[in-house]
Order: C-alpha cells, then structure tokens, then sequence
C-alpha cells in the first residue's frame, strides 16, 4: 500500500479536527437554543446555518466581517507559528483603527495611505510585547493584556482631544462619543467598493476581503516558502533548537510580533475605513482582535485555513444577528460564543484523532518507531530534569 | 514443587501500533540474580512495568509461590513485596532520606507521625547490607550513589522479597557498581530474588546467575550465565554477531584547533561556579574525551564551548581566532559541529520534517535558498543524499515527519547534518546515549573517520567504556574542574573511577596542555 504523503496526511487531521469541532459547537449552540426558548430553537437554528447565504446582501455582511476578522486571525495564527501567544490582537486592532482614521479625517488621507498608517500603528504596539519578550524575558501575554488597555484608553482620551475626529465636528449633530461617518469627512478615505456594491447589493462589501485574502496568502508563503518562514518556525516549535542552530531568535521574537501586529491593525484600518462603520468611544475592548484567536485555533494556525475559519466565524455572526426578535441580543451573543469557542477546540480534537488512527493501524511501522520515540523522550526528559536540578 | 516466586507467563502487551511484549515468559527463582537483556525497545521496561502493575497485559498470568496473582496497580505489587528501583529515582528532594524512605509506608499515633521504630529499622537495615546512609541528609545535598541506596532501603523497609533494578548501573562510577553488585549478592544470599534490567554485558556476567534475553518485543531465550560468553549474549540480544573491538590507527595529532585557557562558567542559580577554570585543547587528528559524573559541568562546559551560554572569565579559541564571545553562528560557520546531549531538547526541531532538519545548520548557505526562498528540490536532494550515505531509516525519506523516527535514526540524521559541514572541530555529547548497539557501533565508527579525516573531536560521555575506547587523551571532570588528564592507552577504569568521585587528583598546573 502506498503511503500517503505526511504533510497530506497531517493536513487531513487538522480538517478532520475543525470540521468534528465546528459540530460540537454547533449542537452546544442547538441545546443553547432549546435552553433560552425552546419554541423557536429549530427555526432559530436553522436562521444560523441559512441566513450568510439566503441573500447576496446577507453574504456581502458575511464577506465584510469577515475581512477584519480575517487578519485578525491571521495576526494571532502567525504569532502562534512563531511559539507566541498574540493576546493583544485586540490592542492592535484598536491602534490600527485610530491611526487610519487619524489619517483619514485629521490628516485627510486616501485610504491606501490610512490602510499603511493603520499596519504601522498595530507593527509598533506588536513591537514592544516582543521587544519585551526577546530581550527581558517578559511573558507576551502579560505585556499584550496590559497593552490593550493602554491602547484603548489612550486611544480614547486622543479622540476625545482631537475635535476634528469626532461626529459634531463634520454636520450638525451633538454626538460626540463616536468618530465622524468617512463619506462626511473625508470620502477618498472610504475603502474602494470595487463594483462589489452594485454586484451584491449591499452598502457593507468593499474591497477589503481581497486585502486580506491577499495577505493570508502572503502570509502562508512567508512561512511555507521563504528561508524567514523556516527560522520564525524553527522558533516556535523548539527554540532550544533554534538557538543550537544558530538562528537569531530575539530578532525573531520582535520580527514576528510586529508583523502579527502590524496584520491586526490592518484589520482596524479595513473595518473602519469602510465606511459604514464608526469608532465608538466606549470603555470595553473590541472583540473583534479576541475573536482572531478562535478563528486561528479553529485553522490550526493556518493562514489559508483561518481564511475559511473566518469566513465561518463571520457566517455564523450574521446568522445570529437573525435570530431577532425571539432571542434577546445578549442571548445571541452567548449562543454564537459558545458556537466559535467550542469550534476552537480543534486542537483538542486533533490529538484525539491522531489516537484514533494510531489504534486503528496497529501494522503501521512508523507508529511503532513514534512509540518508542516516545518511550525514549520521557526518560530523557526526565533525565535532563535531573541534570538541571543537579 | 515449584521453585520459582514469580513466573510471568505467556505475558503479551500490545501499545496502539506496536506489540510490546510478545507471549515472553520469564521465571524467577528464589535467592537468584536473574538478568533481563535488551536494546532499547526491546521490551523490558513495558515487562517490568507489567510485574509492577503499572501495565494490565493483554493475556498471560503471573503467579507468585506457583499461585496465580492479578497486579493491577503498584500497591498490589508491594502487597506482594515485589519493589522496584526506577532508573530515575523517583525522590522527594526536600525531604530527609528517612522521609523519603518510610514515604508511603508511615506509621502513624492518632494522625501524628511516627518516626523513631522507622528510623530504628532503617539503621538496621543500613548495617545489616552495609548501605551507609545519612538518614538526615536532605535527597538534594546527597549523591546519585547515596540516592540509590535511599531507593533500595525503600524496597528493604517494606520488606520486598522481589527487587527490581532498573539500569541502576548508568549513574554510578565504577567503585558504586562494585558496591551496588557486592549488595546485590548479599540480598541473593539472603533468600531475597532479584530481577537486574541492563543492556551492559560485562555486568551480567559479573554478578547475574542467569539471563533472559528479550528482542522486539520477543523472548529469546533464558540462559545460566555460567554456560555463555559475553560474544554469545550479544548475537541472542542483537541477532547478529557483533564486532566489540574497535580499530583506530595510531594517532597523527597536528596543531590545535580548539584551545581553551582558564575558562568559568557559572552556575544559572546560585553563585558557585559550575566551569571552574579549566584549560585544555584538542588538536587536529585526535579525540579528546570528557569523562564524568553526571552534573558535574559537562553541559555548562559544552555550552561555554558552542556559544549556547556565556562563559563568566576565560578565553577559548578556535584556530588563531578566540571565539569566547561569538555567536552560535559565527562558531558553526568557523567549523565547529556538535552533536547536542539532548536530541530533542537542542538538536532536532521534532515538528519539521528530516529534510528540513537535515539543513538546520545550512538553510542559509545559497544552495538551499535563493533571494530568501528556500530551494526545496535541493533541499530534498540533500537529504536524499544523507539518508543514502548514513543509512537513515525513515518511510516517507526527506518527508519523514522526524517526530515519528526511532531514536537511533533521529541520532544518525544529526551525526549525519553535522559531519556533512566537513567541520574542522566536533564537539560529540553524549553520541550514542539510549541506541541500541548496532546504532553505537555505526556512530562510533563515524567519528572515528571524522578523526582520520583530520577532524579535531571532544568527546563529553557519561559512558565510561565509550569515553576509554575511542579517546586519544582522556580529561576527567569532577565538581567543574578538571582533575585529571590521563593517556587513553595507559588510563583503566578503577583510575578514572577515583578521578571522576573526585576521591583522588592529579595535580594539574593551569596552563595544562595535553601533550602526546
């Protein structure tokens, strides 16, 4: 029998596992449904796996989610690859939303030079988790946590002080607690629709899912393809190693994160720039950046993977906002929560489906030499244990 | 009349996709010192674990005194005084020997702890084997000799009639086996059986009165020691004949590559010096070999050496150049290779294919990449080339996930991408470490080549045999320092043995130069 090829094999695995994850949490949000109002569950349930599709504008909401969610999930999937927890995606987001439409309304900018204003915003935040890590040791989740919140105060409090940003300023209004709507301000900042408008009716779609399809590819390239790809790898999955061979993993570290900040900011500067959406200031963090960490588990951190996982994840979020008037909002919210965090356990899911092919091919030669390997690790594990304490 | 206390029969353990143990009988009689031979995967921990109730076995029985028993957890196998001494001891090592020792097995007053019949028994036990104890030691302050002997009063204390030693030999100097086997014996005499796990023939026949040989999983067959020889266990245990002598042509050293003068290196926690001012130098044609004590500054000296930790004061050089403070890289790219102690800590990226890792350390080089692009035909054809010519075994070639290869192929990959650089100096930790004898036989041989070739070798083994067969000069390491430093040809085990417990010392100026 000839033996398929590893990769191919793992790559089935990973799939296998996303697609048993997705089930899982979609029956969890079934019985979700049953709970908060049973009389409406099916239809409800079926409300969330039709709706993305019923109609071209539902899917233009799906396309235009999903953008920011994309490279969201891109940003913490590349940093994952790395060996490095991008909690911070979040921060990044915010940074990247203020620094394009800083552009935008304050410096009256096009929209390619806002979009490139907002990947630097998320590179700088992302840099200094990772300058802290490289160089001091610093745990990234700690420095990224603490950095959201200083990101979405000091964002908020800029705002505040720059009159020319917010609503009030560009038409008569009083509303002073989001920025100004783009066409009013500054309509050569709005993101081009490409023709996508008219073609699906809708006023979200623009060319943003392109930019980020562009930059999941791009991104699968680096890592798969390029001598960089190989060592922020090398990296991730065994530093020690990576040090052995002589591989600069500070720079590495700082490299990595920067540009899995700079990818979260572009997220902020594609959802903001569309047009449709205003930044509000409010003294919660977006949930946009965190919803990039199950978009990227749900891949296995797959760049080309967490372009289908966002697009789910998206799918399911417009499914939801369906789900009106017979669930409340806050119920929705759950619902969907609880659908995309169980889809996320796909890691979990791919060790158990791992076992399973393992028991089934008990002829299988190379699970007979992984055993032993294993065998043989644990005790040299333990072994450098003791050497360590010695 | 049956003899035997323990009689595994028939035992068979299937893992998901392997048949551990495959219908292996073994009998054990009463008083003897019954061996249980194997390479590594062979089968004799997963059978031990059985006895100790760690496994359940798919079929076959034990019986205890010819009366069928059921083990199924560890508790089971102390009622019935089985007791194991694990290759790695299994301590607390903030408790007291004393604690360590009735841990498990205390005897208690109303909840409070009662220790003063336990500490009575312990020193019983101590003076009746002659196993010297510090029952107030802590296990931290105390040696692996003294932490084996805390492992085997455990067994005496709960009155096991059935020990087993798990490779107990891989820690001890050769004064610590000798005494380890002369209490070995007088537990034997005493009506006590002993099961002894080793892959060391010359132990075997040292102290064992009979052997049972297990391969892949199978048994082989059950032999007094006394009708066999050491050649015979070798092919019952490899299936083949194997060739032990080694043959090295005589030494043609040149200038040095490697010198090293005066060199510190401290500890990561506390402030004592865990390299403490060594000075030697290897030179172009010859192996220097490092033997020691576990813990005793190989590692620190190693990573001192190849840049992976920063050496406080000294100087080393690499030719004319002194490297003490270059990178990783600059050092590889000057000629230095070096297979790492730890396979899966430092010298593998586990999760990337053998291909992949067969570049670990050329990546770079502009044959595997253009204008950042990896060229992965070439890269592939690399790896084709070094599986063909090491004899790599691996299913899928360059596209063997590593993480699935066997110990000894994943070893023979890094002895491969290292000696491929053509490196001017190798630094071999710990070479052979867990493979099975043929692996060995086919590693030693390569860097014995790599020393014809002109290669400059620093061996650092925990293997005495291995550090006195393939050294040129042998340095001994005892507590950071180096105490001795011997000629390979003159040098016998009971000399290094002194050296490396650090109970005797050469006295050695600071500018020790190693001179044919």
């Amino acid at each position: 029998m000839k033996k398929p090829h590893p990769r191919f094999s793992q790559g089935i695995t990973s799939l296998m596992a996303s697609l048993l994850s997705v089930a899982i949490g979609l029956l969890v949000g079934l019985a979700l449904l049953y709970v908060l109002n049973a009389s409406h569950a099916l239809t409800g349930f079926g409300k969330i796996l039709t709706t993305g599709l019923a109609t071209s504008e539902k899917l233009a909401k799906v396309l235009y989610q999903a953008s920011p969610l994309m490279l969201c999930g891109l940003s913490v999937a590349f940093a994952f690859k790395t060996g490095l927890f991008n909690i911070g995606a979040t921060g990044q987001y915010t940074m990247g939303a203020f620094c394009a439409l800083s552009a935008a309304i304050a410096l009256q900018l096009p929209w390619y030079v806002a979009l490139l204003f907002a990947m630097v915003g998320g590179a700088i935040l992302g840099a200094i988790p990772g300058i802290c890590k490289a160089l001091f040791n610093v745990n990234e989740v700690i420095t990224s946590i603490m950095f959201n919140w200083i990101t979405m105060y000091a964002v908020n409090l800029s705002i505040n002080n720059m009159p020319m940003m917010l609503t009030n300023y560009w038409a008569k209004s009083s509303i002073k607690d989001r920025t100004a709507p783009l066409l009013d301000a500054n309509p050569a900042a709005v993101l081009p629709k490409g023709g996508l408008d008219t073609l699906m009716n809708s006023n979200y779609i623009n060319i943003g899912i392109f930019i980020a399809v562009i930059a999941a590819v791009i991104i699968w390239l680096v890592l798969q393809k390029t001598v960089f790809g190989y060592e922020l790898k090398a990296c991730g999955y065994n530093r020690h190693a990576s040090q052995y061979a002589g591989i600069n993993a500070k720079r590495n570290i700082i490299l990595s994160m920067v540009i899995a900040g700079a990818l979260s900011g572009l997220g902020g500067g594609v959802y903001y720039l569309s047009g449709t959406g205003q930044y509000t200031l409010i003294k919660a963090l977006l949930g946009m950046g965190f919803n990039g960490i199950p978009v990227a588990l749900l891949a296995s951190s797959n760049p080309i993977g967490v372009i289908l996982s966002s697009l789910f994840v998206s799918y399911i979020q417009v499914g939801g906002d369906a789900l009106q008037p017979h669930f409340i909002k806050e119920n929705i919210d759950i619902i969907i929560a609880a659908i995309i965090y169980l889809s996320a356990f796909a890691l979990l899911m791919k060790g158990w489906i791992a076992k399973l092919f393992l028991r089934n091919s008990l002829e299988n030669a190379n699970a007979e030499i992984a055993l032993e390997t294993r065998l043989e690790a644990g005790n040299e594990n333990a072994a450098v244990k003791k050497g360590e304490q010695a | 009349m049956n003899d035997y206390v323990i009689e595994m029969l028939n035992i068979t353990k299937k893992f998901p996709g392997i048949v551990a143990n495959d219908d292996i009988t073994l009998q054990l009689r009463k008083g003897e010192i019954h061996a249980l031979l194997g390479e590594n995967g062979a089968g004799k921990s997963t059978l031990m674990s059985v006895l100790f109730g760690l496994y359940q076995p798919e079929s076959g029985t034990i019986k205890k005194d010819g009366k069928v028993v059921r083990i199924s957890n560890p508790n089971d196998a102390n009622r019935l005084h089985i007791g194991m001494v694990h290759q790695h001891f299994k301590l607390v090592e903030v408790f007291t020997v004393l604690d360590n020792i009735i841990l498990g097995a205390e005897q208690t007053c109303r909840g409070i702890l009662q220790k003063r019949d336990a500490r009575k028994k312990v020193l019983e036990l101590c003076d009746r084997y002659g196993l010297q104890v510090d029952p107030d030691a802590l296990i931290e302050d105390i040696g692996v000799g003294m932490q084996q002997r805390v492992e085997i009063l455990k067994m005496l204390f709960r009155d096991n009639e059935i020990l087993i030693f798990d490779e107990p030999t891989a820690v001890l100097t050769p004064q610590e086996i000798d005494e380890l086997m002369q209490s070995m014996r007088n537990f034997a005499r005493e009506g006590k059986s002993i099961l002894f796990i080793t892959h060391k023939l010359n132990e075997i026949m040292a102290v064992a009165d009979r052997v049972t040989v297990l391969r892949k999983g199978k048994g082989i067959g059950t032999v007094d020691v006394a009708d066999t020889t050491v050649d015979e266990l070798a092919e019952m245990m490899v299936g083949r004949k194997v060739n032990f002598s080694i043959e090295k042509s005589a030494l043609h050293a040149g200038e040095a590559v490697l010198r090293v003068q005066n060199l510190f290196v401290a500890g990561k926690n506390s402030g004592k010096n865990k390299v403490n001012d060594v000075s030697f130098s290897v030179r172009r044609g010859e192996i220097v070999g490092i033997a020691g004590i576990d813990g005793n500054g190989q590692t620190e000296l190693v990573h001192a050496l190849t840049g992976l930790e920063a050496a406080t004061r000294g100087h080393i050089f690499i030719g004319e150049r002194e490297i003490t403070t270059a990178t990783v890289r600059e050092r590889n790219n000057m000629g230095l290779s070096h297979i790492p102690e730890d396979r899966h800590k430092h010298g593998l990226v586990l999760d990337y294919s053998l291909a992949e890792n067969l570049v670990l350390k050329s990546y770079f080089d502009p044959d595997y990449q253009r204008a950042g692009f990896l060229r992965f035909d070439e890269i592939y054809r690399h790896a084709d080339q070094l599986i063909d010519r090491f004899d790599i075994r691996c299913g899928q070639g360059g596209l063997t996930p590593t993480k699935s290869m066997s110990g000894g192929n994943q070893q023979k990959a890094i002895v491969a991408r290292e000696l491929d650089l053509k490196p001017s100096l190798l630094i071999a930790v710990q070479p052979t470490r867990g493979l099975d004898v043929g692996a060995i036989e086919y590693i030693h041989r390569q860097i014995l080549a790599a020393r014809e070739a002109g290669c400059a070798v620093l061996l650092v083994s925990l293997e005495l045999d291995e550090v006195m067969s393939l050294s040129d000069h042998i340095l001994v390491i005892h507590d950071g320092e180096l105490v001795a430093n011997v000629d390979a040809k003159y040098a016998t085990a009971q000399e290094l043995g002194l050296y490396m417990s650090g109970a005797s010392k050469q006295t050695m100026n600071s500018e020790c130069e190693v001179e044919a």
